[in-house]
């Protein structure tokens, strides 16, 4: 089949364009349908976990999910405020070094798209 | 449920002719309009002139559901239940359509859904209660596309989904095939259409004159014997019914020698 294929290539009908452009969308629109569903407990989540440490509102968090190439990016964007360093429980208080701190966090590779 | 996300692919011809063609084949069957605001398929059906209570009414509880289903008058088994013309789709209340559909469940063996285009409200709350859903689509790049984000959506938005019980089954329904322009190159062949849904195929619909000369006169296609896509949706039911039937009107028709000279189609 594989070599009759190769001796005769199917004609560029506007059928055979039509099946090309769907499949290409679609599997773009899955890809975006599927995965994001979990980034906002994640967000939650993670705002508890450095809430015990530093001041932080829910706007300073930015969780997303993107794609670069073959490998999906998990991103997390977390902004803090100078003032807002909480003192941790044995007593050793942030030293002002987060003054404006933006942790960056890139977690790759998350998912493979098919 | 018969869904579609596109508009105009054939979703109220297809309840119309899927439910009479359920009740041909003695099940007791209602169908109903979901399409609150833009009533179609009592005309579809022809017994537009003899609705006097419709499915917002009964939600309500301002008519009884026996005040509100329309008997078919060619097949006992049928009863078409007729949406309202004048209310918009937030008339339909979760709660209340729930229990419009248990008290059908009482009497019925299918409860047909006409389901309306788009993914507003009603298409979702129709979709929602569906324990299968026929995917009405058509040979073309947005019908296609657009079937396919409605699949998605009866995966994560369904009661099925929601309680985590058995996945609503999906079915594709595919109509207004025109095998000579597939032939031709000009058209989606069904197996393109399957293999980029991936779900299994009901039935396929030819293109035929004889589904206008059906609403025209408002009689489900499935009661004209002659007509090709009458028989193809009769095949459809008998598969969902789980018989195993071979595709039919896949070929261009072949016009025989008396044919071409008289020229009758």
């Amino acid at each position: 089949m594989r070599l009759l294929n190769l001796l005769f290539p199917e004609r560029r009908t506007s059928a055979v364009i039509a099946r090309e452009r769907l499949k290409i969308v679609l599997a773009h629109e899955r890809a975006s349908r599927q995965a994001p569903d979990f980034l906002p407990v994640l967000q939650k989540e993670l705002l508890d976990v450095i809430g015990r440490y530093v001041e932080i509102r829910s706007d300073m968090i930015r969780v997303n999910l993107g794609r670069s190439g073959d490998t999906s990016l998990l991103e997390i964007n977390v902004e803090i405020d100078g003032t807002g360093v909480k003192p941790t429980k044995n007593g050793a208080a942030g030293d002002g070094r987060a003054t404006g701190t933006r942790i960056e966090g890139v977690v790759a590779p998350w998912v493979k798209p098919g | 449920m018969l869904t579609s996300g596109k508009g105009g692919v054939g979703k109220t011809t297809s309840a119309a002719a899927i439910a009479s063609g359920l009740a041909l084949r003695s099940h007791r069957t209602v169908v109903i309009d979901f399409d609150v605001g833009l009533r179609n398929l009592d005309l579809i059906m022809g017994c537009e002139r003899r609705v006097v209570f419709d499915f917002i009414n009964v939600i309500n509880g301002d008519a009884k559901l026996n005040q509100a289903l329309i008997k078919d008058k060619r097949n006992d088994n049928l009863f078409i239940f007729p949406t309202s013309q004048t209310r918009d789709k937030d008339a339909l209340k979760r709660d209340g359509v729930e229990r419009v559909l248990e008290e059908l469940k009482e009497s019925f063996d299918y409860i047909v859904c006409d389901s309306p285009a788009g993914i507003e409200h009603g298409a979702l709350t129709a979709m929602y209660f569906a324990d299968s859903a026929i995917i009405v689509t058509n040979p073309e790049v947005s019908s296609v596309r657009d079937s396919d984000r409605i699949i998605g959506l009866l995966a994560s938005k369904s009661r099925r989904a929601e309680f985590n019980l058995e996945p609503v089954a999906v079915h594709l329904l595919l109509a207004r095939y025109s095998p000579e322009r597939v032939r031709k190159g000009e058209m989606l062949t069904v197996e393109d259409v399957k293999e980029i849904l991936s779900i299994p195929l009901l039935g396929v619909i030819p293109e035929s004159e004889s589904v206008l000369r059906a609403s025209n006169t408002g009689t489900p296609v499935v009661f004209d014997e002659e007509s090709p896509a009458g028989r193809a949706y009769h095949d459809a039911v008998a598969r969902f019914l789980g018989e195993q039937r071979e595709l039919r009107f896949l070929q261009p028709e072949r016009r025989g020698f008396f044919r071409a000279l008289f020229g009758r189609a």
